[in-house]
């Protein structure tokens, strides 16, 4: 099902594993048996229509949204739902949410807090680290997607591509296993996407595991160990990226390649 | 005697009997003011996320202290509950209590402020950008910090003036406890008036204090409120 290529005989261990997910909102069914595995250090990236369940299917991983059926393993670590589906125990599913720092496409920084607040916040108030250490962290952090200068400001006071920058930022201050990504630059006025490509490039190349959506094909491309076709809810087609963008097999994906270029 | 006289703080002036009316109202507007909040986030948040049943009840309450005129719920409380709390002591065995006035009083005004309180601060809380709550969601912040240190904080500047509105209805409702014969700052004025025959210079001078207390409390609010909406983006001319 998934990187055949791969030559190493002992695969890594798997930080995401998603597996049968079915997930409905109301009579309406979004996700229709969904199967997605991410590696350590595997950039998995899903592409495909608007309303195609790209969303919706990254909330399940983090139990924004509660999956109707289907399993979702973490790190080695099965969330463990209730007859009905829902979660069984809130403090694994916190726990679970603090290894996987997810990146929205509306950066949804605090307002009320700097940016420096918004970094040390979880870290500090939530996992307890030492305000000292979750502060020399955070300008690290800060340093490296290069808003060193900005750590005092609010948010109001950024822009876009600043924004997302530090909810990037943010999301790294808590030492995730993985990344989540919801098309972090859709929001993004076109001159300022490219600042926010770059950084997550440097996290693919330091070998950052991450689930991203995203309409930027050309860095799907780029970065990806492996993309997933999604058209209405289920896996139309997947594959690496040379295969997926070079060689389409269905016409679906024929036709949303010719779509979005 | 003259104004002067008639107002300094020792007898035969009645400036003091007016200062410890004066501080019996603040006692009371700061009690009811603090018991109508937290009143009115449990409320909030009951109606907010509570089940059908608890909805039901917290709709009732708002909608009939909201409805019925504060006279009439100051006396209906006031003897009601002061009723109730005996009727309940006696039934459990103790004997007869004395509620003190404040008390009786931060409780009357504190459950008609509760009211008003959980309207406004509901307002607030759903204002509030979902996104806001998301993001520490999605970060594993447990639902109580989520409250405290997101929501609170973010609804905050948005709940100010309307809470800013309440704390000045609080301190003038505290004169309509005189008519329980309530000792606050209306009372200790008409008793001094009535005293006197100086009916102007007391009730100017209550008018007074009235006014300084509601002008003081703007400039408190509105501090407390720049400092609120600190991370809000600046405005443009035009109101954009
Ligand atoms: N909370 C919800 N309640 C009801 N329907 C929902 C909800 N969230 C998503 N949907 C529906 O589920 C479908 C998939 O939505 P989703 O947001 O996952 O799509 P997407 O692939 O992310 O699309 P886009 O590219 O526009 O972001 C859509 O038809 C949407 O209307
Ligand atoms: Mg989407």
């Amino acid at each position: 099902m998934k990187d055949t290529a791969q030559a190493n005989p002992a695969p890594r261990p798997e930080a995401i594993r998603v597996e049968a997910l079915r997930k409905s909102f109301g009579p309406h069914e979004v996700l229709k048996g969904v199967s997605i595995t991410a590696r350590e250090g595997d950039v998995v990236t899903l592409i495909g229509g608007s309303g195609s369940g790209k969303s919706t299917l990254l909330r399940c991983v983090n139990f924004l949204e509660t999956p109707s059926s289907g399993r979702i393993v973490i790190g080695g670590e099965e969330v463990r739902c209730r007859p009905d589906g829902t979660p069984a125990d809130r403090r694994q599913i916190e726990r679970i949410r603090q290894s996987l720092g997810m990146v929205f496409q509306s950066f949804n920084l605090w307002t009320h807090k700097t940016v420096l607040e918004n970094l040390i916040e979880v870290p500090v108030h939530v996992l307890g680290l030492p305000k000292d250490e979750a502060v020399g962290r955070a300008r690290k952090l800060l340093d490296r997607v290069g808003l060193k200068e900005k750590e005092s400001a609010y948010p109001a006071f950024l822009s876009g591509g600043q924004q997302q920058r530090a909810a990037i930022a943010r999301a790294l201050c808590m030492q995730p296993r993985a990344m989540l990504f919801d098309e972090p630059t859709s929001a993004l006025d076109p001159e300022l996407v490219g600042e926010v490509l770059a950084v997550i490039r440097s996290l693919a190349d330091e070998g950052r595991t991450m689930l991203l959506v995203t309409h930027e094909m050309k860095f799907a491309r780029e970065v990806s160990d492996h993309v997933v076709y999604l058209y209405n809810g289920v896996i139309e087609e997947e594959g690496p990226p040379e295969r997926l963008f070079g060689a389409p097999q269905s016409a679906r994906l024929k036709q949303f390649l010719k779509s979005v270029s | 005697m003259d104004t002067l006289g008639l107002l300094a703080l020792s007898p035969p002036g009645w400036g003091g009997t007016l200062l410890v009316g004066l501080w019996a109202s603040i006692r009371i507007a700061v009690g009811a003011f603090g018991l109508g909040l937290a009143i009115g986030l449990a409320g909030a948040y009951g109606k907010i996320y509570g089940g059908p049943v608890l909805r039901d009840c917290l709709a009732v309450y708002t909608t009939v202290v909201r409805a019925l005129p504060e006279l009439i719920l100051i006396l209906l409380l006031y003897f009601g509950l002061t009723d109730l709390v005996n009727k309940l002591m006696l039934a459990s065995g103790y004997g007869r209590i004395q509620i003190s006035g404040v008390t009786a009083g931060v409780l009357v005004l504190g459950v008609v402020q509760g009211a008003y309180a959980t309207e406004v601060l509901r307002g607030a809380i759903l204002a509030v950008p979902s996104g806001q709550i998301e993001a520490a969601r999605a970060m594993g912040m447990p639902a109580g910090k989520i409250a405290r240190r997101i929501t609170i904080p973010t609804m905050l500047g948005l709940a100010l003036p309307g809470l800013s509105n309440l704390w000045l209805i609080a301190t003038k409702d505290t004169a309509l406890l005189a008519i329980v014969g309530f000792n606050e700052l209306t009372l200790a004025t008409r008793q001094a008036a009535g005293t006197t025959k100086a009916f102007f210079t007391f009730f100017i001078a209550a008018g007074v204090i009235y006014l300084v207390i509601s002008m003081l409390s703007t400039w408190g609010f509105a501090r407390l409120e720049a400092w609120a909406r600190r991370g809000d983006p600046p405005r443009t001319a035009g109101g954009g």
